[in-house]
């Protein structure tokens, strides 16, 4: 065993490899714990990685999140079932669209008023969920692009991703932090000249994919760092609850859409596509075939949503009294109005007591609800299943035996969201 | 769809199934706490169940349980046990849907933990002991995982106040920590 001046001396590089002795080579490597994170590039900003290292090798990872919790289950507790609909932008702050639809699903499925939902107000939440999942896929590849190098990947999705957040702006009055979506429908209808703004929009989406999909997939670069890095069997992926294209990637048939239908999505034609290595080349490409089949299904959705009318199937809201608030020219004219608007909006929509667990396919897999309501206008738990926490528990078994710069494709595809994993 | 597997669950161990009920369509099974590995792994190993995909963990806090519009002997009194433990799991190849439920009195929160049977649990369960106390007995690493280590008290039970700050760092513009106040070591 080498005394502490030789090691001093290897670490500090003043011999060759050449000059060794048999006993220096002969010594053990040491391992070493580092910190990654929470401030760290490639961590999203929220994730805190201590890696136990031999050399660039991974043996033993310990990942801690939390750096963004910011109590969603506890504030819920406090908040109107609307109230809580801004909470929820802020879970996945990617795809907010699709919270607020599994957020009012859920209530409208503990108040049993499910099917009685208008059929436009369900294409409009199609719509706008789907316009979502684009933008969380077009993030999540343009950021792990970006991470392996490829800055003009991302700079040409993000300004794809920036001519959805402009109609969705137009849509709901906020670029980010829609709550665009009500218990019984959403908030107004869509606004003029949408159906032609979006089909613009789709089309240049669909020119921006072809042009970076010819810059990546066959890139050798691209392809060394994600093809075999971060493998998945699909037992695993079943074991460890992964879901979405994680688990799609690893050839597991689970899409919520298909395998639990809700909404219109039994009415639209799309393919849920799979793949076979589970590793990351396989969730990009998973990703990159979404994006294409959510393309699909927004075309139908606009041939086929009813057009707007202030009665039956063309409303955007329900018409029942317990969630939906009264016309504004009643609020402003008749007393009772008023004080219905005035309950509506201070008590809350009031549920009947008792539990259910909804989820809907979010931008990562299944994103669920369990609410337990108590018969006030306030939800008595709210539980959100958020897909990257359970994600995320996964990627301490993943980068084991990887190298350190694995971790950074194997993050970016994981694409874990701080907001919705630390809730 | 699944009351069947309500049915098979009943009639395969029915000393610990201590009754089963389906609420806007979920399937709810209440689990003798000391049973409730066995009949997880019989949920996640038999043929005809296969539960080999899990959902979530989570507790709810029965403290301040008094439902609108139903009779009285629903409100929860101090007899009863405060915690609920829910365990979802989910069937891939029946498409079934399954909550396990168990029970927990509040001077003795431990429940078996399912992390050896469902590896997603592990993170889930830590998140349950961060946010409800429970303690998962068997579970191999229970420590906090949204907060830090020095955190006073469960944030989600019920009678934590909402309006309560322990920041990490000493800030005088915020209110004592109560609790910390009477600890030993002040």
């Amino acid at each position: 065993m080498a005394d502490v001046q030789t090691l001093k001396q290897l670490v500090l590089g003043r011999k060759d490899v050449q000059d060794l002795t048999d006993v220096e080579t002969e010594v053990p490597p040491d391992l070493m714990t580092i910190n990654m994170g929470p401030s760290h590039p490639a961590m999203h900003g929220t994730v805190r990685i201590v890696l136990t290292v031999d050399g660039e090798r991974i043996v033993k990872s310990d990942v801690q999140p939390g750096y963004l919790h910011r109590c969603f289950e506890k504030e819920a507790e406090y908040a109107t079932y609307t109230q809580v609909f801004p909470y929820t932008d802020r879970l996945n702050y990617v795809s907010p669209m699709i919270n607020n639809c599994g957020w009012a699903m859920t209530c409208e499925k503990a108040m049993g008023i499910t099917s009685l939902i208008p059929r436009r107000a369900e294409y409009i939440r199609v719509i706008v969920s789907e316009m979502s999942r684009i933008t969380d896929h077009l993030t999540c590849v343009g950021a792990s692009a970006m991470e392996l190098g490829a800055f003009t990947a991302f700079l040409y999705f993000l300004k794809a991703r920036e001519w959805l957040y402009e109609i969705l702006e137009i849509v709901s009055g906020a670029r980010l932090t829609h709550s665009y979506v009500r218990v019984g429908g959403v908030s107004k209808d869509l606004p003029e000249g949408f159906d032609a703004q979006l089909t613009h929009c789709l089309d240049q989406i669909e020119k921006v994919m072809v042009e970076v999909e010819a810059m990546l997939n066959s890139n050798k670069i691209f392809r060394d760092r994600m093809a075999g890095v971060g493998a998945i069997s699909r037992e695993d992926a079943i074991a460890t609850g992964c879901v979405g294209p994680i688990a799609r990637a690893a050839g597991v048939d689970y899409d919520v859409r298909k395998d639990y239908p809700y909404s219109i999505y039994p009415e639209v034609e799309f393919d849920v596509p799979l793949g076979t290595t589970g590793d990351c080349l396989d969730r990009y490409l998973v990703r990159i075939e979404e994006l294409k089949q959510s393309i699909r299904i927004l075309r139908q959705c606009q041939k086929q949503i009813p057009p707007a009318s202030s009665t039956g199937e063309g409303r955007f809201m329900i018409d029942d009294a317990r969630c939906a608030l009264p016309p504004k020219t009643d609020t402003y004219n008749t007393i009772e109005s008023m004080i219905r608007h005035f309950k509506h909006v201070m008590d809350g929509i009031k549920i009947p007591a008792g539990e259910t667990y909804t989820f809907v396919e979010g931008g990562n897999g299944e994103l669920g609800f369990y609410l337990v309501a108590d018969g006030t206008g306030r939800p008595y738990k709210a539980y959100v299943r958020s897909p990257s926490f359970v994600h995320l528990s996964t990627a301490s078994k993943i980068i084991q035996g990887h190298l350190i710069a694995d971790i950074v494709p194997i993050f970016g595809m994981i694409n874990m969201i701080g907001g919705e994993c630390d809730k | 769809m699944a009351k069947l597997v309500l049915d098979a669950l009943t009639a395969k161990f029915p000393q610990a199934v201590s009754h089963t009920e389906t609420i806007n369509g979920d399937e709810i099974a209440w689990i003798k706490r000391d049973d409730l590995h066995t009949v997880a792994h019989w949920l996640k190993t038999d043929p005809k169940m296969l539960f080999d995909a899990p959902v979530f963990v989570t507790a709810i806090d029965r403290l301040d349980w008094k439902p609108q519009h139903r009779p009285l002997a629903e409100h929860w009194t101090e007899d009863k046990p405060r915690f609920e433990v829910c365990f979802q799991l989910r069937s891939v190849k029946y498409r079934y849907r399954l909550r396990l439920k168990v029970s927990v009195p509040e001077h003795d929160p431990r429940c078996p933990s399912l992390s050896s049977l469902y590896p997603a649990f592990d993170w889930q369960e830590r998140e349950t002991f961060d946010m409800y106390g429970i303690r998962f007995e068997g579970h191999p690493d229970l420590r906090r995982i949204y907060l830090y280590e020095e955190f006073v008290g469960y944030p989600l039970r019920k009678d934590y106040p909402k309006e309560k700050r322990q920041p990490l760092v000493r800030r005088d513009d915020l209110p004592i920590n109560p609790i910390k106040a009477t600890g030993e070591d002040r």
